[in-house]
């Protein structure tokens, strides 16, 4: 193989297992996080999505008793070294919600104030309107940038919220069904910024929405509990998302994405 | 069992495409038939019920159209469906091939035969039965059978080579002869290319039930082959 063949990845995970105390939440998975791609995560409720997309940014620190085994390697490094700042780690990795949770404050201050604490120095006037550009809102919002941030819809909170993300700088950003609290229309206004996000950045998606993992991701993790009655969720098919819809391996993951699950 | 409509309606689908399968495979069987006692009214006939072809296959369309609108088919569902969708288009067209056929039959008008009909018959027979036999696998998802019908291909092929070089052979001794040995030369491609379709149905099998993508093998190449020496 060519050297310049060989795929970049933002993310590689070794024999990552997470723990709660003694109950193992999600165990051994191994993942090729590759860049300015779009990775989805799906599988049924309580399978460990959420859990496993928090464990790419150290939120999970904030769950007492939790810890991982393995690795989570970003340009080679784990994250989960003893050298590594956790705050360090999510200003690169950025996170938006699955409900918009913007600042009570002004439309420009939710941008502004993040990159302030950051430690940003530049314009900030051309951070704010490169920021809401990316996130899609510049248009909608540029007269109104003094307004609170609570009198946008919510389609329009949640790409606030991206661009707050973006207004940072990461390098990868993380999605915990970002588009589930939204209407269709602001779910596909959402979907389409993605595909325009990928550009810059490796984005990675937890949705149950199987429809929406098909439309927007070129890689597709499938979770599911273990079969040993553990109760400890992993990943049981990885591959191209259209393979895992067209064609997959597993048959769970088959049973999955054509809704006979269950 | 979750999504029991769905499923009902893929039964659905399928015991519809069974039906149009078996008028297919009656028009060839009939229009052979007729051409072999040359009866123009029969040959009318199969025209006539070819309509019904056509109208069956649209409706079959539409249904898989719908079932992809609304049910959001993926996996094997979706390979199932879009699949169907080329069968059907499949057993249309050798819908029209018996349609060919009778339209000749009429075209010979009060011409006797050239020859006695055996060995195109024969082809009818071969292609109906493979028709009829991939239909089956197509229903079971059987690999096994899908990947073996095509091979039968070759016998009529064989036939088809055959009928080409007796005719020839007519031609040449009396090119008088030449319209109505060309009539004859048409109704046995229309047959030979009844088989060829049928490999196509198989080849649909193999991708419904395994998601390979694969050539089963060109019959066409082994015609042109076969002129060669």
């Amino acid at each position: 193989m060519e050297t310049n063949e060989i795929p970049q990845y933002s993310i590689e995970t070794k024999d990552l297992s997470i723990f709660y105390g003694t109950f193992k939440a999600v165990s051994d998975v191994n993942l090729l996080i590759e860049k300015q791609k779009i990775t989805a995560i799906i599988g049924p409720s309580g399978c460990g999505k959420s859990t496993l997309l928090r464990a790419f940014n150290r939120m999970n620190d904030f769950v007492p008793s939790s810890y991982v085994t393995g690795k989570v390697l970003m340009g080679g490094q784990n994250m989960y070294g003893a050298n590594i700042d956790p705050v360090e780690v999510r200003r690169k990795i950025g996170m938006v919600f699955q409900k918009p949770n913007p600042f009570p404050k002004s439309i420009y201050e939710n941008i502004a104030w993040g990159a302030r604490i950051n430690g940003f120095k530049g314009n900030m006037d051309e951070l704010v309107e490169q920021s809401l550009r990316g996130a899609a809102l510049w248009e909608e919002v540029k007269d109104v940038l003094q307004k609170s941030a609570y009198e946008l819809s919510g389609g329009q909170q949640q790409r606030l919220c991206i661009a707050r993300t973006i207004a940072i700088q990461p390098d990868i950003i993380l999605m915990d069904e970002p588009a589930s609290a939204l209407d269709p229309i602001s779910t596909l206004r959402i979907e389409e910024l993605m595909q325009e996000l990928k550009k810059n950045y490796t984005i990675i998606i937890v949705t149950h929405n199987m429809q929406q993992a098909a439309r927007v991701s070129d890689y597709t993790a499938m979770m599911m509990l273990e079969k040993d009655g553990s109760r400890s969720g992993t990943v049981i098919e990885f591959s191209e998302t259209k393979k895992i819809f067209t064609n997959p391996k597993d048959k769970r993951t088959e049973d999955y994405v054509t809704g006979r699950f269950g | 069992m979750i999504r029991k409509t769905f499923e009902n309606e893929i039964q659905q689908v399928k015991d519809e495409v069974l039906l149009l399968g078996s008028m297919v495979e009656h028009a060839i069987i009939a229009s052979v038939e007729a051409l072999k006692k040359r009866d123009i009214k029969g040959a009318e006939k199969i025209i006539l019920e070819d309509k019904n072809v056509n109208k069956k296959r649209f409706a079959i369309e539409n249904q898989l159209m719908i079932l992809i609108a609304t049910q959001q088919p993926m996996a094997h569902d979706l390979r199932f469906l879009a699949s169907t969708m080329e069968i059907i288009s499949e057993l249309e067209r050798m819908g029209d091939y018996a349609k060919g056929i009778a339209n000749i039959n009429i075209r010979m008008g009060e011409e006797s035969l050239l020859k006695p009909l055996i060995d195109i018959p024969r082809m009818a027979q071969i292609g109906t039965s493979m028709l009829h036999r991939s239909l089956t696998a197509f229903i079971n998802e059987d690999v096994a059978a899908a990947q073996a019908i095509p091979i039968e291909d070759d016998e009529v092929d064989a036939l088809y080579n055959q009928i080409y070089r007796e005719l020839m052979m007519i031609i040449i001794q009396d090119p008088k002869s030449i319209e109505r040995a060309n009539w004859l030369l048409w109704v046995a491609h229309n047959l030979e290319r009844v088989a060829d379709r049928v490999t196509n149905i198989c080849e649909r099998t193999v991708f419904i039930a395994t998601g390979e993508m694969n050539e089963i093998k060109s019959s066409d190449d082994e015609f042109w082959k076969g002129q060669q020496h």
